[in-house]
């Protein structure tokens, strides 16, 4: 195991990108998807409106590019911190 | 060749396939027959994933429970979905670091505690066993559909094959099926959904067509479904009608319970690192999302084919179809054969020789039929599970695409299946015996006791789902309930917090799954029995929250009573908070074992 210093370094790390990554979940699908639909229904998209198309597709694009994301930003977070498998 | 020899073609070929991969790929170690010996490429695992995730409810109940609710029913598309982007950040990594073989391991050596590992199993037994009844009964209706045999007998041919390549193949063996099976399920329920995309807007890809013009009437497709829809009576599909607080914590609800789900969570032993553990859960959920992309489409598009069918005339004004139509007309056929199953039935109540179908609930056509001399609606039973397996038919698609759909529901239902199964065997092998009643087990012992145990879990499994409470997508939901309630918080705190102690994650777990239990049980009766039950979901005991969204609440009292009694007891010892820490980096995968 690396050294406790920099384990810290890297755990605070990753957490901040978990919240951050959170964050953007819950806005396109609990956000976008439900509770702010009202707001963007002035937004239409395909015979109805953008928060009906981000409950049926909008927040599944968003989650496959979070999940990339978090793999990538992660394998890359390791390697800086030295604590990468190989 | 008449539909029922294709059908027993495609289906038929299909399981030869299987058993055939699992004669390849047997078991021979326990590190096999629980991880498939940590060798499968992450993109492969992400393939096994989505087949093993995408069950019965996703294949053949979800599409129809959007086709018949619209936008409210969309917390199963987010929810199902969404979990996926909980279990990738904050479980699959850390308990593939962990490196042993059952979730329940992970809960008893973390909170050093043989009770917390016991409460996990329990948990998971009774998740899997609930979530497994679905995929059961969901097995029936295929077969009864599409190969003309009772339900029952359906049943036992779907449990006789799981059982020969789960039994025979392990992990190891229902990984590589699985991947068989999501090529069949994929294929069976896109190309359907392309054929009616393109016939209905011109486009090839479903889910843009969802959102493009209707051909005939050149009217954005969406808008097309509103009207048709408002004008039987029925609630606009587009519009939002559910209680706001209900559906935000259903959708939780599904995201954490995913997220919970043993048997999905297992996949991610199976990979050689925690990097592929991380790009593994972004493959799966790419393969669950060209199904869940595509089945809001599939449902509205059906949704506008019956309602048409229904009123061939343009609407209301046209005329009802008549019963002489649904005889003679080839289009009709598939009224004919899935009324056969019981599924689907339709009265000429008032015998003018048409079948009205309207919303008889609704004001402004009850008026209209006192009007017209209708007597209520006259397609008196459309079970939503249909829908999906009776579509190609609907949308008059050659016979081949209608076996494919069938060997496609049983795919989803048996992968699932043998999953779950898998889970329910480790646990009991792994945890029980293993891990409780016998340490000094040989490892071909456990080997043989985790092949006995997946043979009774599947006689169980086959009891409930030939007695099963309710609708597939809705048992499922149940399971749902019980992994978030339970499993999920667990193994959160288990490796975000360096604080919560034995004492507390056991309390925690009961007072999650307790509380849970008890509301779904006082909703849909005591053990599932009907008539026992004090309240409904029409009208939940608290404020208007359903049982199937209990779920989310569940964990957060697990949480609040873990973090409460940790502070109450005694602090964590240090190897424990060692650990935690080396769980949390990559580095070291494999020797983390050894503390």
């Amino acid at each position: 195991m690396a050294d406790n210093s920099s384990t810290n370094a890297y755990w605070s790390a990753n957490v901040r990108i978990i919240k951050i990554s959170l964050v953007i979940w819950a806005v396109v699908s609990f956000g976008f998807g439900i509770l702010l639909r009202p707001a963007l229904s002035g937004i239409a998209v395909g015979g109805t409106d953008l928060g009906f198309w981000f409950a049926q597709q909008g927040s599944i694009l968003v989650f496959l590019a979070l999940i990339f994301f978090y793999a990538w930003r992660m394998n890359k977070l390791d390697a800086e911190h030295g604590v990468s498998e190989d | 060749m008449d539909q029922f020899t294709i059908n027993l073609l495609f289906v038929g070929a299909s399981f030869a396939l299987y058993i055939g991969i699992a004669i390849w790929a047997r078991a021979g170690s326990t590190s096999e027959f629980y991880a498939a010996g940590r060798g499968v490429h992450p993109v492969t695992n992400g393939m096994a994933t989505a087949a093993d995730w995408m069950s019965a409810a996703s294949f053949i109940s979800m599409a129809g429970l959007i086709a018949f609710t619209g936008y409210d029913n969309s917390s199963f598309l987010m929810g199902w979905t969404g979990g996926y982007v909980l279990l990738a950040l904050l479980l699959a990594p850390y308990l593939r670091k962990f490196g042993k073989f059952t979730v329940s391991e992970f809960i008893g050596d973390r909170f050093y505690s043989p009770t917390a590992r016991i409460v996990a199993v329990i948990c998971l037994i009774v998740a899997s066993t609930t979530y497994v009844i679905g995929q059961m009964t969901g097995v029936g209706v295929a077969f009864g559909r599409f190969l003309e045999m009772s339900n029952t007998n359906g049943l036992l041919i779907g449990a006789c094959v799981v059982f020969a390549y789960a039994v025979l193949g392990g992990m190891k063996g229902v990984t590589y099926t699985q991947v068989a099976q999501y090529c069949v399920l994929i294929m069976a329920y896109t190309i359907p959904a392309v054929f009616i995309s393109l016939q209905l807007t011109g486009n090839p890809i479903p889910a843009l067509g969802l959102f493009g013009d209707h051909v005939a009437s050149g009217e954005p497709l969406l808008m097309k479904l509103d009207a048709i829809v408002r004008e039987l009576g029925f609630n606009e599909y587009t519009a939002h009608h559910a209680d706001t607080l209900n559906m935000v914590l259903f959708t939780l609800s599904l995201m954490i319970g995913t997220a919970g789900l043993p048997h999905v969570i297992m996949r991610f032993f199976t990979v050689p690192k925690v990097a592929d553990a991380r790009w593994s859960a972004g493959w799966a959920l790419v393969f669950i999302a060209l199904l869940y992309l595509t089945a809001p489409a599939v449902g509205a598009m059906a949704r506008l084919n019956i309602s048409e069918m229904m009123w061939p005339n343009g609407g209301i004004e046209g005329g009802a179809v008549t019963t002489q139509q649904i005889q003679e007309d080839a289009r009709y056929d598939w009224m004919e054969t899935w009324q056969k199953t019981g599924l689907l039935d339709w009265e000429d109540k008032n015998g003018d020789g048409a079948i009205q179908y309207y919303n008889d609930k609704d004001a402004d056509l009850q008026a209209m039929a006192a009007e017209k001399g209708w007597e209520g609606n006259e397609l008196t039973k459309f079970n939503r599970d249909i829908l999906v397996l009776a579509n190609p038919e609907i949308a008059n698609l050659p016979s081949w695409v209608i076996g494919l759909v069938a060997a496609g529901g049983l795919a989803a239902a048996l992968s699932t299946a043998a999953g779950l199964l898998l889970a329910i065997s480790s646990a009991v092998s792994h945890d029980l015996i293993k891990g409780s009643i016998n340490p000094n087990i040989s490892e071909k012992g456990e080997l043989l006791s985790a092949r006995i145990a997946m043979a009774v879990a599947i006689v169980v499994a086959t009891y409930l789902g030939l007695n099963p409470p309710g609708f597939a997508a809705q048992t499922v939901a149940l399971a749902f309930g019980l992994a978030a309630a339970s499993i999920f918080p667990a193994l959160m705190m288990g490796i975000f917090s360096t604080k919560v102690n034995n004492t507390g994650a056991v309390a925690g777990m009961l007072a999650g799954l307790t509380v849970t239990l008890v509301y779904i049980f006082l909703h849909k009766g005591w053990f599932f029995i009907p008539d026992t039950n004090s309240f409904t979901d029409a009208d939940p005991l608290l404020g208007t929250i359903k049982s199937t969204s209990f779920g989310a609440i569940g964990a957060m009292i697990n949480f609040a009573v873990a973090f409460l009694v940790t502070g109450m007891t005694k602090p964590i010892p240090q190897e424990i908070k060692d650990l935690v820490e080396s769980v949390r980096v990559p580095k070291g995968a494999g020797s983390a074992q050894d503390h």
